[in-house]
C-alpha cells in the first residue's frame, strides 16, 4: 500500500472511531488540560507565526466542540516570543515551572525551537514541535518532529528535486546553486550540490550571501551569465522574490528554477514567478484534499486567515505541518490515555500517526522517520504538487517554458 | 575571484549606483538631524516605512499614483516631524537621550504597522514596476531609475537650501553655536520645528522610493539601520550631499564585490570602507 493510501486508510480510520464514539461524546468537562507553547506573534517570523496561532486556535476548538482531551477542555497558553529564540527560552521555562501546564508544544522557527527543545530536555518534558529545519540537531530523545523532513533532507529532497527534472520534458545538464547562509536553509543548499555532483549534473555557479541582503541586482547578473539550465535557490521568506525581481528586471529567468522555502503567498501572486519550482508537504488539492478532516480545516483556515487579514489565506506546508502537530499530540493522549511525557514518547517512538499530510513515523534517526517533502510549481497563478506522481495534482506535470 | 565580464560589471555598477540612491535617500534626513539638531533619529527608519506603507495602501486601494501619494504624505509627515520635535523640546531630551527615545517610537510605529498591515509581505504592483530601459546590453529599471531622481533632486535641493538662503545659513549657524545665533535674531526653537518637520517629510520620500522598489514587511525595518548609519557617518552628519555620494560609494562598493566575489563579503567591504575612511580622512574627531 502507497504512502497515499495508507493515510486515507488511517485518516478514515480516524473519522469513523471518531463517528462512533461521537454518539457518546459529551461536552469536555474537568479540569482544563494546559497546553503552552510560544509564537513568534511579533518581530521578523511574525508572519508565518500567525499562521500557527490560527492553526492551534482552530485545533483547540475542534478539540473543545468535540470531547476534549481525555474528556476534560483543553486550554492553549500561547506566548509571544518575539521571533527570539533566546526569549523562547525563558518563556518555555516559565511556562514549565512558573504556569505548571500539563504539556507544551514547539515554537515557530528552528532557533526557537532548539531552545525551546533544551528546556524540555532539562523537565523531562514531551515537545512536538512544527518546522525544525536541521534535523541532525535534535538529539533530545522525546522530541518529535512533524515537519516530515527525513533525517538527512540533505541528501534525500535534492534527488527528490532532481528526479523530477529528470523527469521533465528537460532534463537539466548544467546548475546554479545560489543561496542564502541562513542555517537550516544553507545546509541543504550544499547537499544540493554533492547531490548534482553525483548525479553528473555540472555546476556552473555557486553563490551565498548574507541572511538580510538588500541587492540582489548583481548576483541576478552573476545567474545570467551563467545561465545555467536549472537554478536552485536557497532562499527563504521573501528572498525569492527578491531574486526573481532582480533578474526579471534584467529581462532573464531561468527555464527551471527552484526556491526552497518561498514565502509562498507573495511568490505564487508575483506574475513573473509562473514556473517556478518549490518544497512542500501539503497543497490545497487532491490527494490532499481527499478527507474530509483536511477538507474541513481548510474551509476554516481560509475564513480564518481572511479575517485576520493575511494576505495569503492558502493552506501548505506551515499551516499543515501545525495542524499535524496537534494531531500528533491528540492521538499520542488518547492513545495513551495520559498526560504522562514518558508515556506519550513512548507510545509516539512505537507507532505511526496519520495526519493531513501523510503517515508520520518517529522511530528513524534523532526521531525522524519519511521525507515527505514534495515539489510544487506554480502553474497560472497557483501552487501544484508536480512530484512525486503519487501526490502530483490532478493531471499535472512539471512545465518547462 | 570571478573576472566579470563588461556586462556584468557595468549591469553591477548600476545596480550599486541604484541602491545608494535608496541608501542617501534614507539617509538623508538622518543626516540632517543629527547634524543640525543633534538628534539621533532611530525613528526615521519608523517613518520611512509607514510612509512606505501609506503609499502602498493610497496606490492599491486608493487608486493613486504612487508619485502623487507624495503630496499627501509629505504634509502629514510634516506634522509628524513637528509634533516629535515638540516632544523633544518639551521634555529637554538630550542627543544620547534621543537614541532611547526614538528606539521606542520605533517600536511603537513598527506594532502600529502590524497591526493595519499585519506582518506579512506588502507589494506595490505599479505601472512603474514593469518598466525598464535598455541601454546596450544593460538594463534600467524604472523604480530604481526614479529612486535616483529623487535622491539626486532632494540632496541638491536641500543642500541649496542650506546654503544659499537665510533659513539655511540660520539652521547652520544654530547647529554651531545656538546662542551667538539667537544673538543675531536666530530663532532657533522655530527652526527646529522646521528641520524636524523636514526630516521628517524626507522620511516620507524615502517611504515612496521603498514602496516603488521593495517588499516590504514591518521588521524590515531593522534591517536598513546598520547601512544607512554607515551612510551617514561617512558622508558627514548635517551634510546634505554626504548621504548621495557616501550611499553610492557603499553601494557600488557592495555591488562590485558581489559581482567578482562571493556575496556574503559586500557588507564586510562596505563596512570596511567606512572603518578606513573614519580613520584616515583629514581632521577626523
Amino acid at each position: 500500500m502507497n504512502v497515499v493510501a495508507r493515510t486515507i486508510a488511517a485518516l478514515v480510520a480516524s473519522c469513523i472511531l471518531a463517528a462512533v464514539s461521537g454518539a457518546a461524546l459529551a461536552a469536555p468537562s474537568g479540569k482544563p488540560i494546559r497546553i503552552g507553547s510560544t509564537l513568534a506573534l511579533t518581530g521578523p517570523l511574525a508572519a508565518t507565526g500567525q499562521v500557527h496561532k490560527i492553526v492551534g486556535e482552530i485545533y483547540v476548538e475542534q478539540l473543545n466542540a468535540k470531547n476534549g482531551l481525555l474528556g476534560r477542555p483543553v486550554e492553549w497558553i500561547v506566548r509571544d516570543d518575539q521571533s527570539k529564540p533566546d526569549l523562547a527560552r525563558t518563556l518555555y521555562e516559565q511556562l514549565i515551572t512558573v504556569d505548571k501546564v500539563d504539556l507544551v508544544i514547539g515554537p515557530y522557527a528552528t532557533g526557537a525551537i532548539l531552545s525551546a527543545m533544551g528546556v524540555a530536555q532539562r523537565y523531562d518534558k514531551l515537545l512536538i514541535h512544527h518546522t525544525f529545519g536541521i534535523p541532525n540537531l535534535a538529539k533530545y530523545e522525546r522530541q518529535f518532529p512533524t515537519w516530515s523532513l527525513g533525517p538527512e533532507p540533505q541528501n534525500t529532497f535534492p534527488n527528490t528535486v532532481l528526479d523530477a527534472l529528470a523527469a521533465s520534458p528537460k532534463p537539466p545538464k548544467t546548475i546554479a546553486v545560489v543561496t542564502s547562509k541562513f542555517p537550516s536553509v544553507h545546509f541543504l543548499s550544499l547537499g544540493a550540490r554533492e547531490v548534482a555532483k553525483k548525479r553528473g549534473v555540472k555546476e556552473v555557479l555557486f553563490l551565498e550571501w548574507e541572511f538580510g541582503n538588500r541587492d540582489y541586482g548583481p548576483i541576478a547578473a552573476r545567474i545570467k551569465e551563467a545561465n545555467p539550465d536549472f537554478l536552485w535557490v536557497g532562499a527563504i521568506g521573501l528572498e525569492g522574490n527578491q531574486l526573481i525581481e532582480a533578474m526579471k528586471k534584467l529581462d532573464y529567468m531561468p527555464k527551471e528554477h527552484f526556491y526552497l522555502y518561498p514565502a509562498p503567498g507573495p511568490m505564487v501572486k508575483s506574475p513573473d514567478a509562473n514556473y517556478a519550482l518549490a518544497g512542500t508537504i501539503f497543497e490545497e488539492h487532491p490527494p490532499f484534499t481527499s478527507n474530509p478532516q483536511a477538507e474541513a480545516f481548510i474551509k476554516v483556515f481560509n475564513e480564518r486567515a481572511a479575517k485576520a487579514g493575511l494576505p495569503d489565506t492558502a493552506v501548505d506546508t506551515q499551516a499543515a505541518a501545525s495542524y499535524s502537530t496537534w494531531q500528533v499530540l491528540e492521538a499520542a493522549v488518547t492513545a495513551t490515555k495520559s498526560l504522562d511525557d514518558k508515556v506519550l514518547a513512548a507510545w509516539l517512538k512505537k507507532n505511526e500517526v496519520g495526519t493531513i499530510q501523510g503517515i508520520l513515523r518517529f522511530n528513524g534517526p534523532n526521531n525522524y522517520g519519511d521525507d515527505l517533502m514534495r515539489v510544487k510549481q506554480v502553474q497560472n497563478g497557483r501552487w501544484v504538487v508536480v512530484w512525486p506522481k503519487s501526490v502530483a495534482a490532478p493531471g499535472a506535470k512539471l512545465l518547462v517554458p | 575571484m570571478n573576472v566579470p565580464s563588461a556586462t556584468l560589471l557595468g549591469q553591477a555598477i548600476l545596480s550599486g549606483i541604484f541602491i545608494g540612491a535608496l541608501y542617501a535617500v534614507l539617509g538623508l534626513g538622518l543626516s540632517l538631524a543629527w547634524g543640525l539638531l543633534g538628534q539621533i533619529n532611530l525613528a526615521h527608519f519608523a517613518f520611512a516605512f509607514l510612509g512606505a506603507y501609506l503609499t502602498y495602501q493610497l496606490a492599491t486601494v486608493g487608486g493613486l499614483d504612487p508619485l502623487f501619494t507624495l503630496a499627501l504624505i509629505a504634509p502629514a509627515f510634516f506634522a509628524l516631524g513637528v509634533a516629535m520635535q515638540w516632544l523633544f523640546t518639551r521634555f529637554r531630551v538630550s542627543p544620547l537621550n534621543s537614541l532611547l527615545v526614538t528606539f521606542g517610537l520605533t517600536v511603537i510605529v513598527e506594532t502600529l504597522i502590524q497591526a493595519i498591515w499585519t506582518a506579512d509581505f506588502r507589494r506595490l504592483e505599479s505601472g512603474y514596476a514593469d518598466v525598464r530601459l535598455r541601454i546596450g546590453t544593460l538594463f534600467v529599471p524604472l523604480p530604481e531609475l526614479l529612486t535616483l531622481g529623487i535622491a539626486i533632486a532632494l540632496s541638491l535641493s536641500v543642500w541649496a537650501v542650506l546654503r544659499y538662503t537665510d533659513v539655511g545659513r540660520s539652521m547652520r549657524a544654530a547647529a554651531e553655536d545656538a546662542p551667538i545665533a539667537a544673538a543675531f535674531g536666530v530663532n532657533e526653537r522655530l527652526l527646529a520645528y522646521v528641520l524636524s518637520g523636514v526630516c521628517a517629510m524626507l522620511a516620507g520620500a524615502a517611504g515612496l522610493c521603498l514602496a516603488l522598489s521593495q517588499t516590504l514587511a514591518p521588521a524590515q525595518i531593522y534591517a536598513w539601520i546598520g547601512v544607512i548609519f554607515a551612510v551617514v557617518m561617512m558622508g558627514g552628519p548635517g551634510r546634505a550631499l554626504g548621504p548621495l555620494a557616501a550611499g553610492i560609494v557603499i553601494g557600488v562598493s557592495e555591488a562590485v564585490t558581489m559581482a567578482v566575489t562571493a556575496p556574503a563579503w559586500a557588507p564586510v567591504v562596505s563596512f570596511t570602507l567606512l572603518i578606513l575612511l573614519l580613520l584616515l580622512r583629514p581632521g577626523k574627531t
